[in-house]
């Protein structure tokens, strides 16, 4: 009689020691062969060479207290904070705000609006998304108008020229998304009419401003724009700016919508069609929600450009955030602090677009994985 | 009952069509006939008659900065003005296309290198400069960095013939100094180019019947190197070089690139090679793993595979968005305004506008020299994805 052997197989065996934990790792990752090993020391070089030094200027000699130069001409070995830390009403708000205490509460208020509506839309669960998508595009705007511009309910008026520092960049760059946006819609869907003169306009409204540079728009804008209306139509420069600005964002904005209209099935479109839907209808239930989801990240990449840009009407003379950190340095008081204040300028301004690149990264890689299911 | 399905009028999709495209074009042609008519209008009130006669009147600045065109204060017109613009845009683009297409290429490889610190070195670079306005960051590298910390002239930094000071970067130039030896170089050298094209075609030939290889690209930068220096001793030594000699105030001579542009170059080439490196990665990364595991397969060396299989259909990939990038760098070129340096938007536009009001002409040519531009580059891009459009059978 023999015995039926079951076959049990022996636990497994550890894996070599070599090929685990955090020395295996360095090993495969950072000395993997020979150029990667000069690779790794020539980074070590350069980083520590670089990276140290800076953080030492720049956070643990800094200078982050007092009110006036004579603190860091003190520690000149340090960064000076203190000079934006005694200019930051200014470089957030402008001249107007940070001269009127009294006033402050205005645009830090309006900052804190925009958030407290911005941040839970980036949370996929956040219950009832549409209204306060509704609230920030609709509500908040017209909030914006009534505390920041004033006029009414005895708050004074403070016109866009008193405008400054970042309450400028922002405000020119939401004006332009919002009013870039159904300006930029309506572009797509003329630039994909089957009219041949709707669609030619539309082609070559969308071209010219792609094709120009802004700086050139904005010189038009604050030059040509009182020529083109008649004498006694008069608008502050900061309108010009505005009106050159969402020209041209409608036409990248059209761009992006166009690329949405085009990867929606030409099925559903003649779906609705056998249903009897007209062109508005069938544009307004059924095409535009599916494309306009799928363009979101390259309408934010668009976003991403245009905030970018506000700093243009620096060269227009705007005091927007980039040229108030500039005109701040360069003040009597605080001459020779440039690095800090483009530093401080520019950490703003990438907070925002990295965010926002983030933000559309990750739309686009749950947009990609929702379509191949 | 053909009077019940006659559809009314205003319910037949043609009619309706071209009602609405007539209505449309009539609204687009009245809307620039009265803007142009206000502008001209506004224009005359003002006391400025639009027309092209002030092209030929005598500018009455200088521009220090000229390689190419001559420019004289006080015999230069306004429409020198326009073509010294021109000149100078198209060459803070192109010294920035070529520095920008390098570094890019570069960081885009070093992004997917299996070294983890390289690859996130490169990430940290690409997402820094092109998430930062270029502006902030052209302004920030002229007036923060360059103009304070670089040296007067007396103690420029010294690299061989080249110099870096506070005024700018000075380069050694060729002169030609012998003509006729010159011109024996040049017919030489193309005589040896046209060699150098029918032994590539040869070894062509040869690697489809043979299966042989030879390494042409090696071979024929060796040749182009060797040969064109023996070349150049036989005719004679035909260029002499103009040496940058500093003198009382700053260099003389040799070629001179002014701070202006050096800052704009730099920060153009540095802000532009981040999106390039982005479609470079994008681009490597398009091309699927079972291709080059089939080349593998057919028993292709890795230097093999790489050339004949990644790199081909990475650059169908990487293409396309690089030359778009070469257009925004050409139009970014504009923000030289900031720094002063003599390119198309800052004399023309700006300089040349203040000067003689003539705001119709000036920004329409401005705005035309762009379009030009953008419509070149998209002719390239249709013809180029006509060309690679793959053909299935």
């Amino acid at each position: 009689m023999s015995e039926v052997k079951t076959f049990v197989p022996a636990p497994d065996r550890a894996p070599p020691s070599n090929t685990l934990g955090p020395i295996a790792w360095v090993r495969e990752n950072l000395f993997g062969s020979l150029s990667s090993t000069v690779a790794t020391l020539l980074f070590f070089y350069l980083f520590f060479s670089y990276v140290p030094p800076f953080i030492e200027w720049a956070l643990i000699n800094a200078n982050w207290t007092g009110a006036d130069r004579s603190v860091c001409e003190a520690n000149p070995a340090g960064a000076c904070w203190t000079f934006i830390n005694v200019r930051l009403e200014q470089i957030l708000f402008g001249l107007y705000f940070a001269s009127n205490p009294d006033e402050l509460w205005r645009p830090t208020f309006i900052f804190i609006l925009f958030f407290a509506l911005l941040l839970p839309l980036l949370f996929e669960k956040t219950p009832g998304k549409k209204w306060l998508t509704i609230a920030l595009l609709g509500v908040f705007p017209v909030v914006f108008y009534f505390v920041v511009y004033g006029g009414s309910f005895g708050i004074p008026q403070s016109n866009t020229t008193q405008w400054g520092g970042f309450l400028l960049t922002f405000a020119l760059a939401f004006v332009g998304i919002l009013l870039a946006l159904p300006i930029g819609i309506l572009l797509a869907l003329g630039r994909r009419s089957e009219l041949p003169v709707i669609r030619s306009i539309c082609v070559v409204y969308i071209e010219f401003w792609r094709g120009t540079p802004l700086i050139t728009i904005l010189f038009m804008a604050s030059v040509m724009l009182p020529l083109f209306f008649p004498a006694g139509v008069e608008f502050d420069k900061v309108v010009r700016a505005m009106i050159g600005i969402t020209m041209f964002q409608s036409a990248y904005t059209a761009e992006a919508v166009r690329g949405g209209l085009a990867a929606i099935p030409k099925g559903q479109a003649e779906a609705a069609m056998a249903l009897g839907l007209g062109y508005w209808k069938r544009t307004i239930f059924i095409t535009l929600p599916q494309a306009l989801k799928i363009s979101i990240p390259s309408i934010v990449n668009t976003f991403i450009a245009l905030f970018k840009d506000t700093s243009l009407v620096s060269i227009i003379g705007l005091l927007d955030l980039l040229n108030m950190a500039q005109t701040a340095a360069r003040s009597v008081e605080w001459k020779g602090y440039d690095i800090e204040g483009y530093l401080f300028a520019g950490f703003i301004y990438w907070a925002f677009c990295y965010g926002m690149s983030r933000y559309s990264q990750n739309l686009e890689r749950k947009l990609d994985t929702n379509r191949r299911n | 009952m053909t009077e019940r399905t006659r559809i009314p009028l205003h319910r037949d999709p043609k009619v309706r069509a071209l009602l609405i495209q007539v209505l449309a074009l009539v609204l687009v042609v009245y809307g620039f006939y009265s803007l142009f008519q206000t502008t001209v209008d506004n224009l005359v009130a003002r006391g400025i008659q639009t027309g092209t006669g002030f092209f030929d009147e005598v500018a009455p600045f200088q521009i220090g900065f000229s390689p190419f065109l001559d420019y004289t204060l006080g015999e230069s017109t306004y429409i020198d003005v326009f073509f010294v613009g021109i000149q100078n845009t198209i060459l803070v683009a192109v010294l920035g296309i070529v520095a920008a297409t390098l570094l890019g290429f570069f960081i885009g490889v070093v992004r997917l290198s299996p070294n983890w610190l390289v690859s996130r070195g490169a990430l940290a670079y690409i997402e820094i400069f092109r998430n930062v306005p270029l502006l902030l960051q052209i302004m920030f590298w002229n007036f923060a960095i360059f103009l304070p910390t670089l040296p007067a002239p007396k103690n420029s930094i010294e690299m061989g013939a080249f110099y870096l000071n506070a005024r700018g970067f000075h380069t050694p130039l060729p002169v030609i100094e012998d003509a006729t030896g010159f011109t024996i170089w040049l017919v030489l050298l193309s005589a040896l180019i046209v060699g150098l094209i029918v032994f590539a075609r040869r070894a062509k030939v040869r690697f489809e019947e043979t299966g042989q290889q030879l390494p042409v690209l090696w071979i024929s930068a060796a040749v182009m190197v060797i040969g064109g220096y023996l070349l150049y001793l036989i005719s004679g030594s035909p260029l002499g070089f103009d040496v940058p000699v500093l003198g009382r105030f700053n260099f003389k001579g040799g070629g001179q690139l002014p701070l202006p542009l050096f800052s704009l170059w730099f920060a153009l080439t540095l802000y532009t090679a981040a999106f390039i490196a982005e479609n470079v990665r994008a681009g490597i990364q398009s091309v699927s793993h079972g291709q080059t595991e089939a080349a593998h397969a057919l028993g292709l060396s890795r230097k093999d595979t790489v050339r004949m299989v990644t790199i081909p259909q990475a650059l169908r990939v990487i293409i396309p968005p690089t030359i778009s990038q070469y257009l925004n760098l050409t139009k970014n070129s504009s923000l030289a305004v900031a720094v002063g340096y003599e390119e198309l938007v800052a004399v023309w536009a700006g300089i040349t506008l203040n000067q003689t009001g003539q705001a119709l002409v000036i920004i329409g040519m401005t705005v035309a020299v762009y379009e030009c531009l953008s419509l070149l580059t998209s002719f390239v891009l249709n013809w180029y994805n006509k060309r690679i459009q793959l053909t299935e059978r």
